[in-house]
């Protein structure tokens, strides 16, 4: 598959899509995929075909995260074969239906590529969520939006995770592409939060053009952050959350939690510490979604990946 | 002139704190569920310090699933008319709520009701803590706030009027004697920030301070108090079709609650980028500038016009006094 000069030979990215209203109450990706429904011509690139969808339309219109069932949750390979029909959860079977028009999961005619748009109640700025650290593809694209977006930051947060890492919406395509921009309350819409998100996708969009025009990306290293550990809140014997994230910790995604720091703070003013073993980098720090799913923040630790050269076969 | 002249008002022996009327709005949450733990512990020794108050989690159902409601707002269902009226919709669970809250804390009008009730609430505005009522001559509710300002004095605490008759409001807190929301932002629904729930306790603790102060005897000194009286509301621009918002808050509005808005300052921008600018002609100051709660409301932003009023000093009234406005008011209702 390589070429003479070493780069990586790869499918001309053709069909992308644009996921908004995956989670119905993020609204940053509801409002453009909207808007791009209407008048796509921001989105047009030349040798690309872009679809604008809304995966969750019940959840998006109720303003809710999902009607019964987290849909970012939803394409386990059970849920994808389960039949059962107007039976199954809502989004089970939502999850079917963009399976049949953008996948099928890891067969040929799927997707080249699905940017799924979030928000999150976290401080994590603008955030690109990664899920294979041998996507080369993807890490070129990311690569590519972290130079063109400085001095403005974007972090890319892998999750690798055996056990914590779940079968996304955007996982149906061959290349999925997580973009995560906050902090935004649920079900508000934030001026800088919107074009924040809008100046990702233009550039990854630039990218993905570069790339089927015949460009060729010289092999680039990529700093992410890779997921180690869910940190849930203290609970008592009934399972009610006694603390909260603690002052020092909220809103400081991405900066180093020291063994000894302040972690939580009881509802009585008493500071819990991290008592881990090394320095962790957290983040989704007291995202909303994630107090039923027993989570106050991941660590994450860092590293670098080498992305291959990479061009069009 | 009486300048001085200080009011007697009837001793507050009941008081209200109420939390989750909203059931995603999380600082009120947890801060009644850890005072109602404090009480089941059997909190002795502080007994005789502070006036015990009444701890009310009021949306139950909306915090199990933490919405805002199941059926319907419960925080509109308080006017006179929706409380004593023929009941609606039994089917709707927050008016059947709301008349249980009505029996407990009230009923709203009558001498039974509780003397003060402060119901808690968060925004996703960046209100700071503002107290919320629907009368500007509430002396209780005004001196509570002066005495927040003064010993909160790092927090921007303000005073929202809405311009209503206690018939025709509709929040919970018009069902006591006397009454505020306790309005807490920015924080998002669905999360505790630890900083806002700070305030919040803080806040509960020094209210039931002043009235345990203000039920011992102690007189508080006439002043002035600046208030902001609610005007209007401004709802987003829409599609005339879909009725979706076609712009968002302007980026030099945002978090701008409170800061005087000209004519012609940004209010709003389009998708397209566009500046629209506010068209009214008298100055105004924000508030509930992005309230999440509000969109469905058709609400962007709430003005309102700030006014300094003159408060009185004022006791509590002595036995003796009690006794005789009792008297008092038993003879006139005979007439």
């Amino acid at each position: 598959m390589s070429s003479h000069s070493g780069a990586v030979c790869l499918d001309e990215a053709r069909r992308v899509a644009i996921f908004g209203g995956t989670h119905g109450n993020e609204m940053s990706g509801v409002t453009l995929v909207n808007l791009w429904t209407k008048n796509g011509a921001e989105i047009q690139r030349k040798r690309v075909e872009s679809k604008p969808f809304i995966t969750n339309p019940k959840a998006v219109e109720k303003c809710t995260r999902y009607v019964d069932t987290d849909l970012n949750r939803a394409f386990t390979a059970e849920n994808l074969s389960a039949t059962g029909g107007d039976d199954l959860p809502y989004e089970v079977q939502r999850a079917q239906e963009i399976n049949r028009i953008f996948g099928p999961k890891g067969s040929p005619e799927a997707y080249d590529v699905i940017f799924d748009l979030h928000n999150t109640t976290s401080n994590m700025g603008c955030t690109l969520i990664l899920e294979s650290s041998k996507d080369h593809f993807n890490l070129q694209m990311m690569n590519y939006i972290k130079k063109a977006i400085t001095p403005a930051s974007c972090l890319v947060l892998l999750n690798e995770h055996p056990l914590l890492k779940y079968s996304t919406s955007r996982s149906v395509a061959k290349h999925p592409i997580g973009l995560e921009v906050g902090p935004q309350p649920q079900g508000v819409l934030r001026s800088n939060i919107f074009e924040a998100m809008r100046v990702i996708l233009k550039l990854a969009l630039d990218f993905i053009e570069l790339f089927n025009e015949g460009m060729e990306f010289p092999p680039c290293t990529v700093e992410v952050f890779r997921v180690s550990e869910r940190v849930d809140y203290p609970r008592d014997a009934n399972g009610n959350i006694i603390a909260m994230v603690h002052p020092n910790l909220q809103d400081c995604d991405w900066e180093p939690l020291n063994p000894g720091d302040p972690m939580f703070q009881t509802f009585d003013g008493k500071t819990i510490h991290y008592q881990g073993s090394g320095t962790v980098y957290p983040t989704f720090i007291n995202e909303a979604a994630y107090y039923e799913k027993q989570q106050a923040f991941v660590t994450t630790r860092r590293e670098t990946l080498v992305a291959s050269a990479i061009r069009k076969a | 002139m009486e300048a001085d002249k200080v009011m007697c008002l009837p001793k507050l022996s009941r008081v209200a704190v109420c939390g989750g009327t909203h059931g995603n709005e999380m600082s009120g949450i947890y801060l009644v569920k850890e005072l109602l733990k404090a009480k089941a512990k059997g909190v002795e020794e502080e007994e005789e310090e502070t006036v015990p108050a009444l701890l009310v989690l009021s949306n139950p159902r909306a915090m199990q699933q933490c919405r805002r409601y199941i059926d319907t707002d419960l925080n509109r269902c308080f006017t006179h008319a929706a409380l004593t009226g023929p009941m609606l919709d039994p089917e709707l669970y927050e008016l059947v709520r709301s008349r249980e809250l009505n029996a407990t804390l009230g009923p709203k009008g009558s001498p039974e009701a509780v003397d003060l009730i402060c119901d808690l609430h968060n925004t996703t505005a960046n209100m700071g803590l503002c107290l919320i009522s629907h009368s500007d001559c509430d002396w209780i509710c005004l001196h509570i706030f002066r005495y927040l300002q003064r010993q909160m004095s790092d927090v921007p605490i303000r005073y929202i009027h809405l311009d209503v008759s206690n018939k025709e409001a509709y929040s919970l807190d018009s069902v006591g004697k006397h009454g505020f929301a306790m309005e807490i932002g920015p924080q998002p629904h669905g999360v505790v920030r630890s900083n806002v729930y700070a305030v919040m306790k803080a806040g509960v603790q020094h209210m039931l301070d002043w009235v345990t102060s203000f039920n011992s005897g102690r007189a508080f000194e006439s002043g002035f108090v600046d208030v902001f009286t609610m005007v209007k509301c401004i709802d987003y621009p829409r599609d005339s079709k879909t009725h979706n918002i076609t712009a968002t808050i302007h980026p030099e509005l945002q978090d701008r609650d409170f800061c005087l808005l000209c004519p012609e300052d940004p209010l709003f921008q389009t998708f397209s980028g566009e500046t629209l600018s506010y068209k009214g002609t008298e100055p105004l100051y924000p508030f509930f500038i992005n309230e999440c709660a509000y969109y469905e409301k058709g609400i962007a932003l709430c003005l309102a016009r700030q006014r300094r009023l003159r408060i009185p000093a004022i006791r509590v009234q002595t036995e003796q006094e009690q006794q005789a406005n009792k008297q008092r008011s038993a003879s006139e209702e005979e007439e």
